[in-house]
């Protein structure tokens, strides 16, 4: 079983119908007993990463997630990628969840071309930079679907893959250890998305 | 780069996708959930379903069809039409919407955008305005291009994206219907005042007209309904012909 964390943030409609789709049995949760039972963990999340973060830690469930991650595949998507990071820069200084090395900034800020939009939003070619098993049934190039104002940087160590956006290389997969993420929705990226999500239930 | 993304839209009224030209005068189509899987299939990057139905029986439908929708195809789903309230937003976001277009809602109680934008975050909002030229003036329209508000579509746009609204769909009512090309000349007016995404609709009428409307670097999508649903366009097609112009598209 696939378990998506619950904690109040962000529409885990399509994310558990895109599971659902692939005959996958998944459920929305915040029972820790669901989360230690569970194959697999995807943590979600959309909007600002403190108010997030604040939720998450209400939720009681950050020990669990964290011992979880060392032993299951573990995926965050989204600002539930940006989570896994050391901190965060959006609205003040917060920090992450540190299971992955480096931080989360401000994607305006490092763009030399002001008149490039930020969020980020649409489809997006991701670049593979380091083959991984999440990309079983994902080609080099494909497109996928980002939605977001800040990014990940200084974690060249666990970049998967890359998509350009003006100079700045965003950074749009990542791994260490048992943990993924991904800065764009597979949950919204069409069949390109779904292939990575069912290799993710693979892994 | 970002690709430019093109945008079909279903106009869904008791249940059935409808069409009409310059607003007026609606042909029944088809069945909304075959032509959403449609799309999905045939390259659509986003789908926009707007809700013209007027009474209750009508909307209960309507989110059911969204439902059904949201759980089978995996791009975002914009949804329109009767969002007046955050909890009209609840609603169809709980049915598996991504983002939420307002228009008449937002001119009646322009808070509307703020309290969303707030709650939903900025890229949820999309704000969606039906404009046309009165006394050498862009003219924001409310009801469905039928009520001329008498404000400067321009100031209201700007005005939208400083309280939240996370992207802008620009109807020429000028163009809409008539197939002979968007409306650039507004289009291009709108970019010069505002920095988020640009969805062009109204007059798109063939290939080239989505060439032209490319060429123009602060328009991010075109969207069409009619060309799309008849099949005179084909979305496979249209985005093979972008390409092989230089332009970035999703294949």
């Amino acid at each position: 079983m696939i378990a998506i964390v619950d904690y109040g943030v962000g529409n885990l409609f399509s994310l558990s119908s895109s599971l659902k789709a692939l005959g996958l049995e998944t459920e929305v949760t915040r029972d820790a007993e669901k989360l230690r039972a569970a194959d697999r963990i995807i943590l979600p999340g959309v909007g600002a990463f403190g108010d997030a973060r604040a939720k998450l830690d209400d939720t009681g469930l950050v020990p669990v997630l964290l011992k979880e991650a060392e032993r299951k595949p573990f995926l965050g998507i989204c600002l539930g990628m940006q989570l896994l990071f050391d901190r965060s820069f959006e609205y003040g200084e917060h920090a992450g969840l540190g299971l992955v090395p480096g931080q989360v900034v401000d994607l305006h800020d490092d763009l030399e071309d002001k008149t490039l939009k930020v969020p980020h939003m649409g489809w997006n070619s991701l670049q593979i930079v380091k083959d991984d098993p999440l990309f079983k049934y994902f080609q080099d190039g494909e497109y996928v679907y980002y939605v977001h104002s800040f990014y990940a940087r200084d974690c060249a160590a666990s970049t998967l893959g890359t998509s350009r956006y003006g100079n700045v290389a965003v950074t749009g997969a990542v791994r260490c250890g048992n943990v993924w993420g991904t800065q764009f929705h597979p949950e919204k990226s069409g069949d390109a998305g779904l292939r990575l999500l069912k290799a993710f239930a693979e892994l | 780069m970002l690709a430019k993304r093109i945008i079909p839209c279903l106009d869904v009224k008791d249940g059935r996708v409808v069409k009409g030209t310059n607003f007026e005068g609606l042909r029944d189509m088809a069945d909304p959930v075959e032509m959403a899987h449609f799309y999905n299939t045939s390259g659509a990057d986003e789908l926009v379903f707007y809700d013209i139905t007027a009474s209750v029986e009508g909307r209960n439908l309507f989110t059911d069809i969204l439902r059904r929708v949201a759980s089978e195809i995996f791009i975002p789903l914009t949804v329109g039409g009767g969002i007046r309230t955050l909890d009209d937003f609840d609603r169809v976001l709980k049915c598996g919407a991504d983002k939420v277009s307002v228009n008449s809602g937002a001119i009646a109680d322009p808070s509307i955008i703020g309290a969303a934008a707030k709650k939903y975050g900025d890229q949820c909002v999309v704000l969606s305005m039906d404009v046309k030229r009165v006394d050498g003036q862009f003219r924001l329209f409310a009801k469905g291009g039928r009520e001329d508000t008498g404000i400067d579509a321009m100031d209201w746009a700007a005005r939208g994206v400083a309280a939240g609204a996370g992207e802008i769909v620009l109807n020429s009512i000028d163009t809409d219907g008539v197939k002979n090309g968007f409306d650039l000349e507004m289009l291009d007016e709108l970019a010069s005042r505002v920095s988020v995404p640009i969805i062009a609709s109204g007059g798109a009428g063939n290939m080239e007209h989505f060439a032209e409307l490319f060429t123009h670097p602060g328009i991010d999508a075109g969207l069409a309904a009619s060309i799309f649903h008849s099949k005179q366009v084909d979305i496979k097609e249209l985005k093979r012909f972008l390409r092989g112009k230089g332009i970035e598209m999703r294949v």
